[in-house]
């Protein structure tokens, strides 16, 4: 189990509130290149400090991927907790609930740009006095906007593509690799739905899961790639005895609920794109060859 | 007996799959006891066909067996078909099992009639009773119901399932007494103003008391198959209409006729009319949510829709005294009908002018696909409308293939198909 996602912290400051309200501080000093520890309360404390040092970013790095020593002003940033929650509380007092969520998503997109464009979106919404979530003419507002939404696109679709394996101990578990960090985001929606077994929800590519053991739904982490669950390596064996059937049923229901006639391929890889097939039990080799059922008389028969 | 199920599922999916709805979405049925499932809201398609179509429920029919003869129909009883008949516990238990594993948002169970209509119904009920009381199952349930089937019944059903539909088929009388003499419209549509009335009760009781059982919350939805028989588009758009304004309909869903027998009393075609249905889909839409009439889009000397161009744009063209229209002024209502500006563009617009007025760039930032719309609408800094030097050919030709245009792939594919055939 590992820190808590920032939606999860409770907020002590409500919207609105009647705290008066500083001037946003003039950013005059020297810009400076900031590392952080690439968490969001790593982000959110580096934020604190921009305006308590007065000295806005060049840039904004995690620093393991930050190149040391090439900048003159490095300003390397301690997540701070007390200070990371009091940053989120207050960016309430600027922005609408939703739009500072928009903030975490856009955190999450792993952008390149990502902690400057937040940087950006916080210091204008700061300046302006007014919500500016839906100044759809300002870059920024778009770029973030439009990061959001493909992070909400990737949390639909490992809603839709996740396939849970039975094994004989009734654990239901399933490996996924999505484009996004998404994990944090599908948690509640497998807890609200899967509550009556044990589920475990695998990101291969960032080397984290998310466990639900029939009471609550933790993150938990793996020390190396090796010690993960392996899809049909270590697993086959332990599968449940009835998981092979429904595989080839659900194979089976997939090739017979297409209708050659209308068969429309672009349309199915824009669905569908071929990179998420890895994980699709549909979208696997079938054992024996796909046979129609032979129900039509006429010109366009089938198999006949 | 595990061939045999599989045997039994590959029948029964493929006799189900000509029923197009998929929908799962709009349900209400939380999980509230640590059951198994949750049906609230979005709906997901968990899977795509070749055909581009979405998988979202377990579309199956517990017997393809039928006592009817529509000649539409795969399971017609002439029909020389493999037949195979799911018992109760089978469904249940692929459901439940295809649910756990993340395949489906749940069921959508349909039937040939075998017996007699209540034998049938009767069957589908205890289905999905025993799904939701003997195994907490909140997943989506779609319930087919079968004509002729008695009220009871049918309300028993609502209790149970998320919507109900009760399928037309046919868009006029006269069709359906020609190619399924055994169904009539009366019987259609007493159930369906049976499904709107009980779905009205619920809701007023819903206001009143505290713990109401469900009742079809997601409501009911229908199928017209579109050129099996002759009706216009003008005819299909004006009972899609009356289905929305009489019987408080959620969806009315078309499918393209799939020749599927060599019934002479049908058009010998080779390929479903996917184009058509796709602009009946559109139509569909500017009812729904761009404030559209029927008879604005259609009247009885256009009673086909145009395949070339989507019908907002053809509205537009033989329209032209409306346009241009200025984005940062005009009104909503007005915004939604110009050409290349979605629903969701709308929406954006007028956020965003609040903010300073909107320029051609902006505009195609939005999301607005300036091709179609520049012909139609003015912003800052730019008039776009050269509308009074453009005929309506004109303008015609640019949107289909000027510039960079793209057509869509089904368009540009069925397009092609005409052409060879031509």
């Amino acid at each position: 189990m590992s820190q808590l996602t920032p939606l999860q912290h409770p907020s002590s400051t409500a919207v609105g509130s009647v705290v008066p309200r500083r001037p946003t501080p003039e950013l005059h000093n020297a810009p400076a290149d900031y590392t952080y520890d690439g968490s969001f309360e790593g982000l959110l404390t580096v934020l604190f400090r921009i305006y308590d040092r007065r000295s806005a970013p060049n840039s904004i790095q995690p620093e393991n991927e930050a190149q040391g020593g090439l900048f003159a002003q490095a300003v390397a940033v301690d997540t701070d907790e007390a200070l990371a929650t009091r940053t989120w509380d207050g960016l309430l007092r600027f922005m609408p609930e939703p739009a500072r969520a928009r903030l975490y998503h856009v955190f999450l997109s792993e952008d390149s740009e990502r902690e400057l464009l937040i940087f950006r979106y916080a210091d204008m919404a700061l300046r302006a006095g007014r919500d500016i979530s839906e100044n759809y003419a300002d870059a920024t507002v778009r770029r973030c906007q439009r990061l959001a939404q493909q992070l909400f696109r990737e949390k639909h679709r490992m809603e839709a593509f996740v396939r849970f394996e039975k094994s004989q101990d009734e654990l239901f578990h399933a490996t996924i690799e999505p484009d996004f960090d998404v994990l944090p985001l599908i948690a509640s929606h497998f807890t609200k739905r899967y509550a009556d077994q044990r589920w475990l929800i695998f990101d291969k590519k960032r080397h984290y899961g998310l466990y639900y053991d029939l009471t609550r739904t933790d993150i938990v982490e793996f020390e190396t790639a090796g010690a993960a669950p392996r899809r049909g390596e270590v697993l086959a064996t332990v599968l449940d005895e009835r998981e092979p059937l429904f595989k080839i049923l659900w194979q089976a229901y997939f090739d017979h609920v297409n209708i050659p006639e209308r068969k429309n391929l672009k349309l199915h890889y824009r669905h569908i794109p071929r990179r998420y097939w890895k994980y699709l039990s549909e979208k696997q080799p079938r054992e024996r060859r796909f046979e129609p059922i032979k129900n039509k008389r006429g010109p366009n028969a089938l198999g006949e | 007996m595990n061939e045999r199920i599989q045997e039994k599922l590959s029948i029964l999916a493929d006799a189900a799959k000509y029923d197009v709805s998929c929908s799962s979405s709009g349900g209400k049925r939380k999980n509230e006891q640590k059951g198994l499932g949750n049906a609230e809201g979005m709906g997901i398609c968990h899977s795509f066909t070749e055909d581009g179509r979405c998988v979202s429920l377990l579309k199956i029919l517990l017997t393809n067996h039928c006592i009817f003869d529509c000649a539409y129909c795969v399971s017609r009883r002439s029909n020389d078909v493999k037949r195979a008949a799911f018992t109760v516990d089978e469904v249940v238990d692929l459901t439940i099992n295809f649910y756990r594993r993340n395949y489906i948002e749940g069921l959508f169970l349909s039937s040939g009639i075998f017996s007699s209509p209540d034998y049938t119904m009767e069957r589908l009920v205890r289905i999905i009773k025993k799904l939701r009381t003997e195994h907490k199952f909140n997943g989506y349930i779609h319930v087919k119901t079968i004509p002729g089937a008695s009220p009871e019944l049918i309300q028993e059903a609502g209790l149970y399932a998320d919507r109900l539909s009760v399928n037309i088929e046919l868009p006029s009388e006269l069709a359906l007494q020609n190619l399924a003499p055994e169904k009539n419209y009366a019987e259609i549509l007493t159930p369906m103003g049976q499904i709107r009335d009980g779905i009205i009760q619920n809701k007023e009781e819903k206001a009143l008391f505290k713990k109401v059982p469900q009742f079809a919350t997601a409501g009911q939805s229908t199928q017209l198959i579109v050129g099996a028989s002759d009706e216009n588009d003008l005819q299909i758009i004006k009972l899609s209409d009356s289905l929305y304004q009489g019987y408080g309909l959620k969806r009315v869903y078309y499918s393209g006729y799939v020749p599927i027998t060599d019934d002479a009393r049908l058009p010998q075609v080779t390929q479903p009319p996917m184009v058509r249905e796709h602009r009946l889909y559109q139509t569909d839409w500017l009812m729904r949510f761009y404030g559209f009439e029927a008879d604005e889009i259609l009247d009885p000397a256009h009673p086909y829709l145009d395949l070339e161009v989507d019908p907002k744009l053809a509205w537009a063209l033989r329209n032209r005294h409306l346009f241009p229209i200025d984005v940062n002024t005009a009104d909503k209502a007005m915004l939604l009908r110009i050409p290349g500006v979605g629903a969701r563009s709308v929406e954006r617009i007028v956020q965003a002018r609040r903010f300073g007025s909107l320029t051609a760039e902006t505009l195609k930032q939005l999301g607005v696909v300036m091709r179609r719309a520049k012909h139609f609408l003015t912003c800052r800094g730019s008039a776009p409308a050269r509308l009074g030097e453009l005929d309506e050919q004109q303008i015609r030709r640019q949107v289909l293939f000027g510039g960079k245009a793209v057509r869509s792939a089904l368009v540009t594919q069925q397009l092609d198909l005409f052409a060879q055939a031509g």
